[in-house]
């Protein structure tokens, strides 16, 4: 029987209330959303908190809507609801290919994005997703709220930049013309973490891309943002050559281990081909050219 | 600490431990052996119960989180002797054989046909791809959620004949 070690449980009543009870439970305490990451963890021991500070009654952190020309996402928005949104589909189709693969549909019915981009595992989907998306995140302190980028956020292996007493409230989208975006995934079984996962998303301004974003999931210690692959892609045209270049670069610049989900090898080479087959198919979508 | 929940209709009181959860709140506190606790790591569904009408897996949500939800488990499912259709469906096309992935694999098929009355095969086995079945090979499992939803429409038209 899977137990977590014994913890005190508190519900915040607001965003504030959560903050505040951050500051006064100190480094021992931490946010609990879904629990489908967190109570995981603490079945095993790997995580152990001495408080649970529960944040499900924020109904003000659940939604998706369209505000100064960014598609603005609540920290309690769950999986379901980001799978459902025609507006998140519209704007940025990457979301709804993740979502359609990220673990079942009843576990989505409960993990949310907030939760996942803190869990910060670097198999997990929408972490790739919103740096290839070029998400801003929203991190609220007794200070005040901070505006950080993707790049800023992940700062190593299940290490994010909140820090104490702060909360992840709003993941940022911002809204940009001649946009498509794609996730490809490889699981050995439905709902299983991915073997190896890519998310792409171009800006196209007439013919050539005027700027990229790819990242990977899975084929390393943290969510791999690949710098070199976006800066190959800016400025060029689409093409499958061009996409097969970066895709070799995402070969490259990953750094996976060897496990039972595969060998080195293996895992290089499917992230080149994901890479590929995600920037295809976000140039496809940005052209309207999607078969 | 004192926990009030919202059980198959009825509000259930206990003094649990924070870190109980909810699969053995039902099993243990309740006495809703129905529920059946499977793997412990949601990965298998046979914990699954509904909270506020959606399919959740039980073994990974806290007691504590339930106050001011309603809980529906598999024994609600049955009233007055009368088998809800989904169960019946079971029962027609042997959707069963050990019966032990049966009250989550009930549970999440009830919420699927709760949103969507006509789902097709491939919205069936998405809906059920959290939950494991080691006897039937699922295709039974499909052609029950088939004929729940078949006999529910024809039922539902009775109804308004």
């Amino acid at each position: 029987m899977q137990t977590p070690a014994p913890f005190e449980y508190e519900r915040a009543a607001s965003v504030d209330g959560a903050i505040a009870a951050l500051e006064r439970l100190g480094p021992e305490a931490r946010i609990i959303a879904g629990g489908h990451s967190l109570l995981p963890m603490m079945k095993l021991r790997l995580a152990n908190p001495e408080h649970l500070i529960d944040i499900n009654d924020l109904e003000e952190l659940a939604y998706i809507r369209e505000a100064e020309s960014e598609i603005r996402i609540g920290a309690m928005t769950r999986h379901v609801d980001l799978l459902k949104s025609e507006l998140l589909a519209r704007h940025f189709p990457l979301f709804r290919d993740a979502e359609t693969v990220i673990a079942d549909p009843v576990v989505r019915n409960r993990g949310t994005i907030g939760g996942s981009l803190c869990q910060a595992d670097a198999a997990e989907d929408l972490s790739a997703v919103c740096s290839a998306a070029k998400a801003q995140v929203v991190i609220r302190g007794a200070g005040g709220a901070r505006v950080v980028s993707m790049e800023d956020f992940h700062i190593g292996p299940y290490m994010t930049a909140v820090g104490a007493g702060e909360l992840l409230t709003e993941v940022r989208l911002a809204l940009a013309p001649g946009a498509g975006s794609a996730h490809e995934k490889t699981e050995r079984r439905a709902g299983d973490w991915a073997i190896a996962a890519a998310s792409a998303a171009l800006w196209m301004n007439g013919g050539a891309i005027a700027d990229a974003g790819v990242a990977l999931s899975a084929v390393g210690m943290t969510t791999i943002h690949l710098d070199r692959a976006e800066e190959l892609l800016r400025g060029q045209s689409p093409s499958e050559d061009l996409f097969a270049q970066a895709g070799a670069i995402a070969s490259e610049d990953c750094a996976p281990s060897a496990d039972g989900r595969g060998p080195v090898d293996y895992k290089r080479h499917l992230a080149g081909v994901l890479t590929h087959r995600a920037l295809r198919r976000s140039a496809a979508r940005a052209l309207h050219q999607e078969a | 600490m004192d926990v009030s929940v919202v059980v198959n209709g009825e509000r259930r009181s206990a003094d649990v431990e924070p870190r109980q959860l909810l699969v053995h709140f039902l099993r243990e506190t309740l006495d809703l052996t129905g529920t059946h606790w499977g793997c412990d790591t949601s990965n298998c569904g046979a914990c699954v119960v509904q909270m506020d009408g959606r399919p959740v897996k039980s073994c990974t949500v806290l007691t504590a989180m339930c106050e001011g939800h309603e809980i529906r488990t598999v024994e609600a499912l049955e009233v007055d002797g009368r088998l809800d259709p989904i169960q019946q469906g079971f029962h027609e096309r042997h959707a069963l054989q050990c019966g032990f992935c049966t009250p989550g694999m009930l549970m999440t098929a009830r919420a699927l046909l709760d949103e969507n009355p006509d789902p097709t095969d491939h919205e069936i086995r998405t809906a059920i791809s959290g939950a494991i079945c080691r006897c039937t090979g699922y295709k039974n499992i499909v052609d029950a959620v088939r004929w729940a939803a078949e006999h529910e429409a024809a039922a539902n038209q009775e109804a308004r004949a």
